[in-house]
């Protein structure tokens, strides 16, 4: 089977192409209709019109920074967990890491409101990478037993459920007003986050982002596996730790603002990588991180136009058409083991 | 001062956490040579690869490369001196021949990774010598098992190493496979002058390529020494604990468990032309005799390992009348005779005169 030579300048053009134009969509899309050179205008500054200024940069301007923000952290780190675990269908959602940050995070929000005090974005990073270690260090325990059969992904999503089920619980019996919020992020969106958070997020995620970029050598010799790594220089322990906290960053920095998100940090590598026929860490990181927010921002789109004005969460969109890659995905390596290649 | 070979250990003990499995290992390697590791399954020899390749720690001891213990070395230098080819196997997703053996220049590479002309042009001659060049584009998960280990193996030549380790690099290979990538072995360690340490299965393979075998068992190193001095049928029946003469030093082959029990059929053979019979009665569980075979002849060393009996002269001689004497009296026991020969010369006449025998009393 020949490989087809694709040049990634298309695929990065293709994809920057569509993540402008979801971008302005996003921003033109709403319950408030503006004209497209009305929108121009507020991103110009030139507008006088306080409401739109008020409206696409205060609301829709964040919600659309934070869903290609997030999007891109989530696809990365799938696309890091995968390597880590040489498992198809890891990520963050999958093996329970997004649910144990939004325990945390759920936890320490609650703590704090009960006494009145409203966190910081910064400390809801830190809440949240704290539960996300929490997740890691029990699936690594695991795997350590498990190697990477499949008994990994069940203890992930078991984890999921454990988690989850303790964050209902403590919504549900938390007394506050705010507590409606808190059942929205809970579900997992992109709502209500302003140009602060924004900012935190932006920085946090960049600098896992350049990371992760700078350590594409070391992740394209993981994937010949652990030995084959060592062998060619790569200092595994370090690797596996930096690798650890750079996957752990980017979904805690998910989490932590827009809840549990699923499905896009698997779907999102594997569209990648057959975009551009290669598993090539310094191209797909990268493609990653563009697809992943065209594709929050598409599934935001829905999320917050098909029921306008009600909304549905973010996940239970990324689901609709991210499960069903991930069923595409297991079946065409159900074939490929099948035929003996 | 006599130089040091390029690889060697210093009373090297090797094991998993922390329990030694074999002790006292003093292997050592020169450029252009090839040390292959022999024994049974589970002896350690993937153990002392494994140390030899810095994979796993030795307990106590020392590796040595080019005179450097390799505990003192850093990953990526170390990297520039031993490449190896382990046997587990790699699942890699959408990449390309060519991409791995790439990635054996990673010790070479910056930060990011990117290859230079100088890279390229190590990486295609490694494919050249491999003749992998025509696969380069396909991807590695679509590729026969043959051409990956040959992949698998250029990417350990353009790492550009001074030794190369290969743990069972012929295991899951047709013959034809098996023949080629010891063939660009031996060529490249003869060109390059690598230092080669590899385990191998397959001893009539060990006995022809490699310069120095090591013989592993019961936790130590049994023996060790050039192909000549190991390769005899009774130390290799033992070293894997088969039943002596079964494994056959000449061939490099062992034959089945022979058929034990009173001769049913004698085979007058000699020449060769006895061993399709010996291994078509030994298939059917008859048990024979065979005779009179010269010593120096290919179906004595056949028919030693699954005759129940054999009638032998020694080589270069006439045969002996009393041997006649006592084939005649197994054919009588026998009663049914078998000859594989065709004709009869002139110093195998008492085997003439077996046939004539068989052929008065009917026992063809």
């Amino acid at each position: 089977m020949k490989k087809a030579e694709r040049n990634p300048v298309f695929g990065f053009v293709f994809l920057g192409a569509v993540l402008i134009l979801l971008a302005a969509l996003n921003l033109y899309f709403g319950s408030v209709k503006f004209t497209s050179a009305e929108i121009t205008d507020v991103l110009l500054g030139k507008s006088e019109n306080i409401s739109a200024v008020n409206i696409i940069k205060g609301i829709r301007l964040p919600r659309m920074a934070a869903a290609v923000i997030l999007g891109g952290a989530l696809s990365v780190s799938g696309f890091l967990l995968q390597t880590f675990f040489s498992n198809p269908i890891a990520g963050p959602f999958v093996l329970g890491i997004s649910s144990g940050a939004k325990l945390t995070v759920a936890l320490i929000m609650i703590f704090f409101l009960e006494k009145g005090i409203v966190l910081s974005s910064s400390a809801m990073i830190i809440a949240a990478f704290a539960g996300s270690m929490l997740s890691m260090a029990f699936i690594l325990l695991v795997s350590g037993k498990a190697g990477k059969s499949s008994l990994l992904i069940v203890s992930g999503v078991m984890i999921g459920y454990i988690c989850s089920a303790i964050t209902d619980f403590a919504v549900t019996f938390a007394d506050d007003s705010n507590i409606v919020n808190l059942h929205n992020w809970s579900m997992g969106s992109f709502s209500g986050i302003s140009s602060g958070d924004v900012k935190v997020m932006g920085v946090t995620v960049f600098a896992a982002f350049i990371v992760t970029f700078m350590m594409s050598k070391q992740i394209g010799a993981y994937q010949l596996g652990e030995s084959y790594a060592k062998s060619v220089g790569v200092n595994i322990r370090l690797f596996r730790i930096l690798l650890i906290l750079l996957s752990s960053i980017l979904s805690a920095s998910v989490t932590a603002f827009a809840g549990p998100i699923s499905f896009v940090g698997i779907a999102v590598p594997h569209l990648v990588k057959g975009l551009f026929k290669t598993a090539k860490p310094i191209i797909i990181i990268p493609a990653s991180f563009l697809a992943g927010g065209a594709f929050c921002l598409f599934c935001d789109l829905i999320a917050r136009t098909i029921f306008a004005p009600t909304e549905l969460s973010i996940s239970s969109v990324t689901a609709v058409f991210g499960a069903p890659i991930v069923i595409w995905i297991m079946l065409s390596r159900g074939k490929k083991k099948a035929s003996g290649v | 001062m006599i130089e040091k070979p390029v690889f060697y250990t210093e009373d090297l003990a090797v094991g998993y956490r922390g329990k030694v499995l074999i002790g006292g290992i003093n292997i050592s390697v020169d450029r252009g040579k090839i040390l292959t590791l022999i024994g049974p399954n589970g002896a350690g020899k993937s153990t002392i690869l494994k140390t030899a390749a810095k994979q796993l720690d030795s307990i106590s001891g020392a590796v040595y490369i080019d005179g450097n213990d390799i505990s003192e070395i850093k990953g990526k230098i170390l990297a520039k001196k031993i490449s190896v080819l382990m046997t587990e196997r790699i699942d890699p997703e959408l990449m390309t021949c060519r991409d791995i053996v790439e990635s054996g220049r990673y010790p070479y590479t910056g930060q990011m990774g990117i290859l230079s002309d100088a890279d390229h042009e190590r990486v295609e001659e490694a494919m050249r010598i491999t003749s992998v060049t025509e696969i380069g584009k396909s991807y590695f998960n679509c590729v026969s098992d043959g051409q990956r280990q040959r992949v698998m193996l250029a990417r350990a030549i353009c790492q550009e190493p001074e030794l190369l380790i290969l743990d069972e690099p012929t295991s899951f290979l047709d013959l034809r496979h098996k023949m080629e990538l010891l063939n660009i072995l031996k060529k490249l360690v003869r060109e390059k002058s690598i230092a080669v340490i590899m385990s191998l299965h397959e001893l009539d393979m060990a006995q022809k390529i490699s310069d120095f075998v090591i013989c592993i068992k019961n936790n130590r190193v049994d023996r060790c020494g050039v192909p000549d001095e190991i390769f005899e049928s009774d130390y290799i029946s033992d070293l894997y604990e088969i039943p002596r003469e079964s494994y056959n030093a000449y061939c490099g082959s062992a034959e089945l468990m022979r058929c034990e029990g009173t001769p049913q059929v004698f085979v007058i053979a000699g020449g060769g032309t006895g061993c399709s019979v010996f291994r078509k009665l030994q298939r059917e569980n008859i048990p024979f005799a065979a005779g009179i075979i010269y010593e120096n002849d290919i179906d004595y060393l056949i028919a030693k390992s699954l005759a129940s009996e054999v009638i032998s002269a020694p080589a270069f001689e006439p045969m002996d009348r009393s041997l006649t004497e006592r084939a005649k009296a197994v054919m009588d026991s026998c009663k049914k005779v078998i000859c594989s020969l065709k004709g009869f010369g002139t110093l195998n006449n008492e085997n003439k005169i077996l046939f004539e025998y068989a052929k008065q009393h009917n026992y063809l």
